[in-house]
């Protein structure tokens, strides 16, 4: 099956022209590989697998943050407590992955090896919703687990090179297990504690965040998600977990050290210490 | 006894295409890959700014060729293939240089023997290492011949003369605006003429060991024209 199985001759696959995607080229030659197409299960069976929870992401003056929980959870057992479920995706995006995580974290490694081979065979980068519409695909093409159980749902995030405004080029888009793909705006949430989170963030969000106010918010909607929600994972301060905190500008993507994550995760601690409930919002308009 | 009527020799055959494939790399522009202390530079002479001759397979892999257009491009998406294949049903870690060597000559020399006509390229896979003594170089012949290099590949219509210009002023540990001057005098002077290239006629990158993962970088003519000055 490899490249120099066929006596030093490659097969016809790898030198098909016109096929700049790697999931394409995985369908031709090696189906087997794709995530989601290798068991079927039967009709009707469904089973427990680690389940990963909350992702926020939200818009600012220079790009856009996501940030995620670190718990993965299976029924009701905490299966792992300090997963990573937010990835860069390449220079300038990020995806964030709740649902099943074995097979999310799969198609994370599709979805990065997909924009990388993009990229290089045709020495140019795909536009983000070029990016947004294939992550939709890939989704699309995982509808027999999701039908079993194993759905995926990512939300996915970037920063738009064509657009020349820093204010509206970080943009977020949100998924449904049939590949629907929906441009939000401002903020999103995704998995089983994102009803908590997007109240939050409703309150919360202001059209002149920065990044670091991005951040703060991110870090007050999880928490509040994990208030409310048992599959959403809070700070763990004794074992010093923190979220996972992307963020992604006209500078490229980077990762917010865990120093910096500590900082702002153990003000938001603190200031609940006196206030459980976190920040109020003002009953009216002033 | 009498040979029938037509017949051609095996080696008369080999020789033939042979030299055909070399005839049609020599009418080339060349190409020069050297290591330096932080990674490997490649310098084409190349005008166009879109058809590249040197390009990203994998993290720490990039491949340069002489030749037939349409026949290295082939190979250099085969190749993306392989590694990101590799890459992705077993570890970014386990793509390597040598593997898609060994797969490239054994690819080319399938093609010389049994296709119509051989490949007009020439190639370089270059990899490069946590340290210097990582790096390496593969150079790939039309007939599937593959070399192991030290520290400087040249090929196209002048790469002899490039080799000796190369192996007078060529040495471990060189510093990157060294090498580019170096590569930019080799190429220039090869043609036992004196010209002088610029950077807007070549094509320049690097496979950088202190990059993160994705070691490799072009550089645009200004950046060129920067190092070459600094």
């Amino acid at each position: 099956m490899d490249a120099r199985a066929d006596g030093g001759k490659l097969p016809n696959a790898f030198f098909a022209p016109a096929s700049s995607s790697f999931a394409d080229f995985l369908a031709a030659h090696r189906p087997d590989l794709l995530p989601g197409k290798r068991v079927d299960l039967g009709p009707g069976v469904t089973f427990d697998a680690p389940h990963g929870t909350t992702i926020v992401a939200v818009t600012h003056s220079r790009g856009v943050v996501m940030a995620g929980d670190r718990r993965a959870t299976m029924g009701n057992v905490i299966a792992q407590r300090d997963m990573e479920k937010v990835f860069q995706a390449d220079d300038f995006s990020c995806v964030g992955i709740a649902g099943s995580a074995g097979i999310a974290l799969e198609l994370v490694r599709l979805f990065q090896v997909e924009l990388e081979h993009y990229e290089k065979i045709e020495g140019t980068v795909l536009s983000l919703d070029g990016k947004a519409n294939r992550l939709s695909m890939l989704i699309r093409n995982n509808l027999p687990m999701a039908m079993q159980g194993l759905a995926v749902v990512p939300l996915f995030a970037g920063y738009d090179i064509d657009n020349t405004d820093p204010a509206t080029a970080g943009r977020i888009f949100s998924y449904d297990v049939t590949g629907g793909r929906y441009e939000e705006h401002s903020f999103h949430s995704v998995g089983s504690g994102s009803v908590f989170a997007r109240g939050a963030l409703k309150k919360l969000y202001r059209d002149d965040f920065t990044e670091d106010d991005a951040v703060v918010a991110c870090i007050q909607a999880l928490y509040d998600a994990a208030d409310d929600d048992s599959a959403t994972g809070g700070p763990d301060l004794t074992r010093r977990i923190y979220p996972v905190i992307m963020s992604v500008t006209a500078d490229g993507f980077r990762r917010l050290p865990d120093a910096d994550v500590e900082r702002v995760t153990q003000s938001v601690v603190d200031e609940r210490m006196t206030h459980p409930g976190g920040p109020s919002a003002p009953l009216r308009q002033p | 006894m009498s040979m029938p009527f037509g017949y051609v020799s095996p080696e008369q055959v080999m020789k033939d295409r042979a030299d055909y494939a070399r005839k049609g790399i020599a009418r080339g522009r060349s190409v020069l890959v050297m290591t330096y202390a932080d990674g490997i530079l490649f310098v084409a002479e190349n005008p166009s700014s879109a058809l590249h001759k040197v390009s990203e397979i994998y993290d720490r892999i990039a491949f340069a060729a002489v030749g037939k257009y349409n026949e290295f491009e082939n190979l250099r998406q085969a190749g993306v293939r392989i590694a990101d294949l590799r890459g992705y049903s077993y570890d970014r870690t386990d793509v390597t240089g040598r593997m898609l060597a060994n797969t490239y000559a054994q690819v080319l020399g399938t093609i010389f023997t049994t296709e119509s006509k051989p490949y007009e390229v020439e190639l370089t896979v270059a990899e490069v290492g946590e340290t210097a003594e990582g790096d390496q170089l593969y150079r790939l012949t039309y007939d599937g011949s593959v070399a192991d290099e030290q520290g400087f590949v040249a090929m196209g219509g002048n790469a002899e003369a490039i080799t000796a210009k190369m192996q007078e002023g060529h040495r471990d540990g060189l510093a990157l605006a060294e090498g580019a001057r170096l590569g930019l005098d080799a190429l220039s002077n090869a043609e036992g003429e004196q010209r002088t290239l610029t950077a807007s006629q070549l094509e320049v990158a690097v496979l950088d060991r202190t990059r993160p993962r994705r070691k490799f970088r072009r550089l645009t003519d200004a950046q060129f024209d920067q190092l070459l000055s600094g």
